[in-house]
This record gives C-alpha cells, structure tokens and sequence, in this order.
C-alpha cells in the first residue's frame, strides 16, 4: 500500500509539471506584406524578446558578467532611445552551468516556452555545438554566439548560427602577419591548451606561416586539469627559439608569464593571446616583469587611459553606472556585453524585414558596420560565403602599467583570403 | 469472527490493496504515454531526461540503497555508456538499437573491474576510491583524440523516429527511453525480490551477520557493482540519443555528486526514490535559478538540506509518512 501511495505522489507530480497543451508543434505567428510567410514568433510592433544562455553558475561563471553588460545595454535603449526601431528588447538569461545537456534544455525552453525571437548568444564551444542542430532544425537565429571557435564560420550546414568575436584563426593569423614583417626567420616556441580553443588557434598559426621564412621549433601542450606548466616551460626554453607563442586561457597565461620571467637565460619575444592578456593576468606576475609582452585585441579596454576621453567609451561608464549600479565598468566582460549588444542592435535594425528570416539574412550581409565599442578600424563584415563578422585586430604592447596599441588594425581577410574549412 | 473468516478477509483486503496497486500502476503508465501528445516537445524533453536520470539513479539506489556501498563515481559510468554509444555511431556507423546492449557491457565490465578492488573497501576509503574514477575519466577522455573527439566531442545524429509511428523526434525519444526504464525497472525489481535481492539487504544492514548466513560478501558486493554501473551505462546510452552529442564537459565530478545528491533526496533504497530523485535532477535546478538569477546554486543546496531537514529518509520517505498519517486520521473518523 506504501508504495502505490508513493505512485500516486509521483503521478501527481509528474500530472502537475504535465499541464499545458501542445502549443509547439502548431507553426508561429507568420507575417503578411511584403515578408509574407515569414517567422514572427518573438516580435511584435513594440516587443522583441531575445534569450541568451550562460553559465551563471560553475567552474565558468566569470563569463556570467556578459548578460549583466548586455542587460544594461538594452535598459539604456529601452529606456532612452526607444528600443531596437520602436520595440523595447526583453532579455531572458538563462544558466546552464557550462553543462551541453542543460544548454539544450534552456535553448529548447527559451525557443519552445518563452517563444523568443532569436538566441542571442550561447557561450562556449561545448554549449554552442550542443544546441545549434536544434536551432538551425527550428530555424531560429542563433546569433553572436560567445566563442571564438572557427566552425561557426566555415561551416554551411548551419545558417541560423554565427560568431562575433575574431575567432582563434584569424587572431593566429595576426601574429603570423607581425612575425612576418618584423622576425621574418623568427624560431618560435609554443606553448599551447590541448583543447579545441588552443588547437584551433595553433593550427591557425601553422598554417600562417606556412610558405615564409618562420619555423615552430618547440611545441608543448597542457590539459586544463594540469597543476603547472613548468616542466612545458622547461622543455620550450632548450628550444632556443626566440618568440614565445603562449596559448593559454588565464590561470596558466600567468604561470607562463611568470616562467618565461624568472628564466633569465632565455629572453624570447613573448606573444600572449587575447583571452589572457586581461590586466587581472598579468598584474600577479609584476608588471616590470611584463614589459614588451606583444597581445592583441579588437575592442576598447575600459582601463586603457587612451578612451578616457572616448564618446561611446564615457557614454558606456555612464550608462553602467545608471543601469547597472554597484557593478565595476572595468570589468572587460561588461564592455563585451555592451559591445555585443551594440552589434546586435545594429544587425537588427539593418534587417530588411522584422521577422526571423530577416535577423539572418541581416547577419549574413553584414557590410562595414561600425561598432563604437570596438576598435577604430575594426567592424563587422559578413557575406553569404564569410560567417565571420570581425575578423580584424590590432596589436599591442605592454608598456609601464597598461597595454599599448600600435600599427594599424590588421584586415586578415586581406593578408591571408577568406577562412575556409 | 472465527479464525478461518479473519483470514479470508485479510486475505480478501490484501488483495483489494494489490488490486489498486496494479491500478494505479496501469493509470501511472497510461499517464506517461499520454503525455506527450499533450506537452510541449521541451517539456517531453525534460521527462526524457528525468527518465534518463532515473534508469542511472536506480543503478545507484541498488548499489547504495540496498547494498550499502557508497559510490561518488557514477557519472562515469554513464560517460561510459554515452560514450560507448557514440563511439559506435560515430566510427562504426551502427544502428542505433544496437548501441544499448553494447553500453551495457561496457559499462558492466568496468563496473566489474572496479567492484573487485572495491570489496576490499568500506566507508570513506570507498567513497575515494570512486570519486577518484570520476576524476580521472575526463582527462582521459581528452586524450585519445582519434577516437573520443578530444575536448570538441563529438556530434551524432538523433535516432530518426520510424515512419510507422507518426511520431515527432522528442516523443519516439521518449517512448523508447520510457520503455527502457520501464524494462530497467521491473528487473531491478525482480532482482531485488529474489534471493539476490535478500542478500543484498543482508550485507547493507549487517555484514557480518549476512556473512554468517552464509552469503558470500565479495560475490555479492561486486555483481551489485557491476549491475550497477550497467543501468548507469544505460542511461549514459539514453542520453547519447537524446541530446546528439558527448563531450567530456558533459560528465564532469559534479554529475557524480548530482547522482548521489538526487537519490539521497529522492529517498535511499525505496522504489519510487529513483524517479523521485531525477524529477528533483531535472527541475530544482531550474526552479532556483527562477527563484534567484544571481546564485541558482545556492538555492539549489538549500533547497536540498531543507529536503533533508524536512524529510530524512527522502522524498519517497516523506510521501509515505504523509499517506500513513493520512490513513491513520481517515481511520479515527
């Protein structure tokens, strides 16, 4: 008898998550006119809901920061100008722990229940690859997506999908092209992350190289899960190379740095790649330490005293400060959000219908769009065949207690032709 | 009432109590397939998945709720399985049915391999040793590229529902996760009624009471591992096919723990505790992060201590209480 009664209660609760119809399967809201036919699920005259997905909690959630700017990027349009063309933006965040199961499970909620218009940004390789079958299967853009992996460029299978930031390719290419004019024999020692992210950028630079006068001498690689990179560092240094290429994400960008200091027998240019080149990596291993490291980056650092007098960059610090009180503007991940927010606002404004179909053909025809957030130089162009909005960056050198910009913003596109898979 | 007439009518009560078990069962059955003709495809997902959580938490209830071992390694087990299934899909290109069976032996060999050193374990030192295994397959799991896709993972298509059935993708994925469940279920159950079942809950109350009873320790002990890390195995096979893609992210620690967490609150070595503790998998988490965007997991572990506070021996503890009280002032009326 004990264990019907628990039957019961488990068919009550299974009865109560179990109300509500099948409204899913019915196709959305179409629109008439001109774009007759087309999706308009998420988008009204006044409304247009988007819904982003991140890891709020977990090993990854310093990357939680991006909704925050994003949120504030959209309440200062909502508030002060009216939106995206008159619709004020709804943005629904939701976590998914940097877990691929709870990320399709949150894309499957915000595209099947809260019937948003558009995923507005997954985050990470693992998230991103686990969810962009259903999206492009349910034909709802998923846009800007926070990962620099290349595939969401080259490949053609899935439309609906595209990047944003310069994916890991086009960056390796940027060090290539610096190697190129200034050590045209350059012997470089790598160091790298055996994961998607260091594999693609590595590749990336190899092939770069390819054809000039640079050789890799020394290649070490480090799992995540390592506790140091030491004996890497160790092996790199009887190398003899005289460029240092360190691929690392933060906590092992600083132990590079701080190994490549402390070995004073072997003075290698040090290029660090722009995922640790935050001020918060380099600051614990002294900045006298740091001088001359090479880095480059695409938009404007909130702590570089350059932009002090920059309108979008005093316009963001003021906004944050409005829509986001008791948050640091500092923090690069909330000028990323802005950033990305910005090129949303302004893909979707150049839409020529408000309707999904719209968002996509918008995002694949990206021409020259000017992003004040992001460098000068730098802006976002797409085409049919080229699924990388930006794909430009600028260098830069470490110098007294900040980074430094110099030369001019590198077109990759130019140097090297289109990234094809 | 003379003797004979007492009997005949707990006789005759019994089987009114076994009459209505089987209905509810029947009506707990048919409510399950009716069900997603009337969901939405994200809320069958979402039961899809519960399901899936509670083909492994049975294995683990029959590991932890009647042998009394301890294991904080599950999640790999279910990686083995997911992974098994993909690999086959991915390299070899086999039907997808056939992936089952084959992570079920994966996953029980390896089960198997560890229950051996385990008998030798109690307590803390057990917990260890497990976790240890949980830790390790994900590293491992990056390293051999050619075959596990490395960090990337790797990318399946979902079983493609057959024509004959009219079904959308998400339903067919339910029913056949449902019927492995199902399946999964009553052989636990059957196992668990046996002699097998017997000596299980002998070793778990008293070691060497059972021991003197003569039920052999080791043998035991190591076949309750083993069978398992087959049901974790098969639900990591399940999840392959739900979600279409494996990576080793998807199997870190803290699926390990989550296992644990979800039986323990569901309720230890009762029946209904495994399906009990994958609705509390599937949803508490998304349900605190609606109480609080900032910190879902905070929420998340006070809603599990308050669980436990509330109700020590588990949801399903918790139910039963509740239906006992129920009955006892339904009898004083």
């Amino acid at each position: 008898m004990r264990v019907s009664v628990i039957g019961c209660t488990a068919m009550l609760l299974a009865a109560v998550a179990a109300c509500g119809g099948r409204g899913g399967t019915e196709p959305g809201a179409t629109a008439s006119g001109p774009c007759q036919g087309q999706q308009t699920t998420g988008i009204t005259d006044k409304t247009i809901k988007l819904g982003g997905i991140y890891p709020l909690s977990g090993p990854a959630s310093a990357y939680g920061d991006i909704p925050k700017g994003i949120k504030a990027y959209f309440d200062y349009i909502n508030a002060e100008k009216n939106g995206i063309g008159g619709r004020k933006v709804e943005f629904v965040v939701r976590d998914d722990g940097y877990q691929p199961p709870k990320a399709v499970e949150e894309a499957r909620r915000l595209v099947e229940q809260e019937q948003v218009f558009a995923l507005f940004q997954t985050l990470g390789t693992p998230s991103t690859t686990a969810t962009w079958d259903y999206t492009n299967q349910r034909k709802v853009p998923q846009i800007f997506v926070a990962t620099g992996a290349s595939k969401w460029g080259t490949d053609t299978k899935h439309p609906w999908t595209i990047g944003w930031q310069p994916n890991y390719i086009s960056e390796a290419r940027v060090y290539a092209q610096y190697l190129k004019k200034e050590k045209p024999t350059a012997k470089v020692a790598v160091l790298y992350q055996n994961d998607d992210f260091g594999k693609d950028l590595f590749g990336g630079f190899k092939r770069a190289i390819e054809g000039s006068g640079i050789t890799v001498v020394g290649e070490q690689s480090y799992e995540v899960t390592d506790p140091s990179i030491d004996p890497q560092m160790r092996n790199l240094a009887g190398s003899k190379a005289d460029v240092f290429l360190n691929i690392t994400t933060p906590k092992f960008g600083s132990q590079a740095l701080a190994a490549d200091a402390k070995n004073t027998a072997w003075n290698p240019l040090h290029i660090i790649n722009n995922v640790s080149s935050s001020i918060t990596v380099l600051k614990p291993v002294g900045f006298e330490n740091v001088q001359g490291v090479v880095s480059s980056t695409y938009y404007k650092d909130p702590r570089d005293a350059t932009w002090n007098d920059d309108a979008e960059m005093k316009l963001y610090k003021a906004k944050m400060a409005q829509y986001a009180p008791g948050t640091d503007p500092n923090v690069p991940f909330f000028t990323f959000g802005w950033a990305v927010a910005d090129s949303f606002n302004k893909t979707m404004s150049a839409a020529k219908c408000p309707t999904r179909e719209g968002l996509r053909d918008s995002m694949r025809s990206l021409s020259n769009v000017q992003i004040n957030m992001l460098l000068p130089g730098v802006t976002m162009t797409t085409a049919a065949d080229d699924g990388f909005p930006i794909e430009s960056m600028q260098l830069m050198k470490f110098k007294g207690e900040g980074w430094e910009l110099f030369g001019n913003v590198i077109d990759t596109r130019k140097e090297f032709g289109p990234l094809t898979g | 009432m003379s003797e004979a007439a007492e009997a005949r009518a707990s006789g005759s009560r019994w089987r009114v109590a076994a009459n209505r078990r089987w209905i509810i069962m029947a009506l707990l059955l048919a409510l399950t397939c009716y069900a997603p003709f009337q969901l939405v495809p994200f809320r069958v997902f979402q039961f899809t998945m519960v399901l899936i959580y509670a083909v492994a938490l049975l294995g683990l209830n029959l590991l932890v709720g009647h042998t009394g071992q301890i294991s904080l390694g599950h999640g790999a087990y279910f990686a083995v399985g997911a992974y098994t299934a993909a690999i086959l899909l991915h390299s070899w290109h086999v039907p997808y049915p056939a992936t089952l069976p084959a992570a079920a032996v994966a996953a029980f060999a390896l089960g198997l391999a560890f229950g051996v050193p385990a008998v030798r374990l109690r307590g803390l030192y057990l917990a260890l040793v497990t976790l240890a295994i949980a830790i390790f397959l994900v590293p491992l799991l990056k390293r051999f590229e050619s075959v596990t896709g490395g960090s990337m993972g790797l990318t399946l298509a979902k079983p493609v529902p057959p024509a004959w059935t009219g079904l959308a993708e998400d339903q067919w994925l339910y029913f056949l996760t449902l019927a492995v469940a199902v399946v999964a279920f009553l052989v636990t159950r059957s196992v668990l009624r046996s002699r097998v079942g017997r000596a299980l809950h002998a070793i778990r109350d008293n070691e060497a009471a059972a021991e003197v009873m003569g039920v052999r320790l080791s043998f035991y002990k190591t076949l309750s591992f083993a069978w398992s890390a087959m049901l974790a195995g098969i639900a990591g096979c399940l999840y392959t096919w739900v979600i279409g893609y494996v990576s080793p992210d998807s199997f870190v620690v803290t699926l390990s723990i989550t296992l644990l967490a979800g039986l323990v609150v569901g309720g230890l070595g009762s029946y209904w505790g495994p399906l009990l503790g994958g609705l509390f998998v599937m949803f508490v988490p998304s349900i605190s992060q609606s109480v609080n965007d900032a910190a879902p997991g905070v929420v998340f572990g006070l809603l599990i201590i308050a669980v436990m506070y509330v109700a020590p021996t588990g949801l399903a503890g918790l139910a039963g209480r509740a239906a006992y009280s129920i009955k006892k002032t339904l009898r004083k009326e």
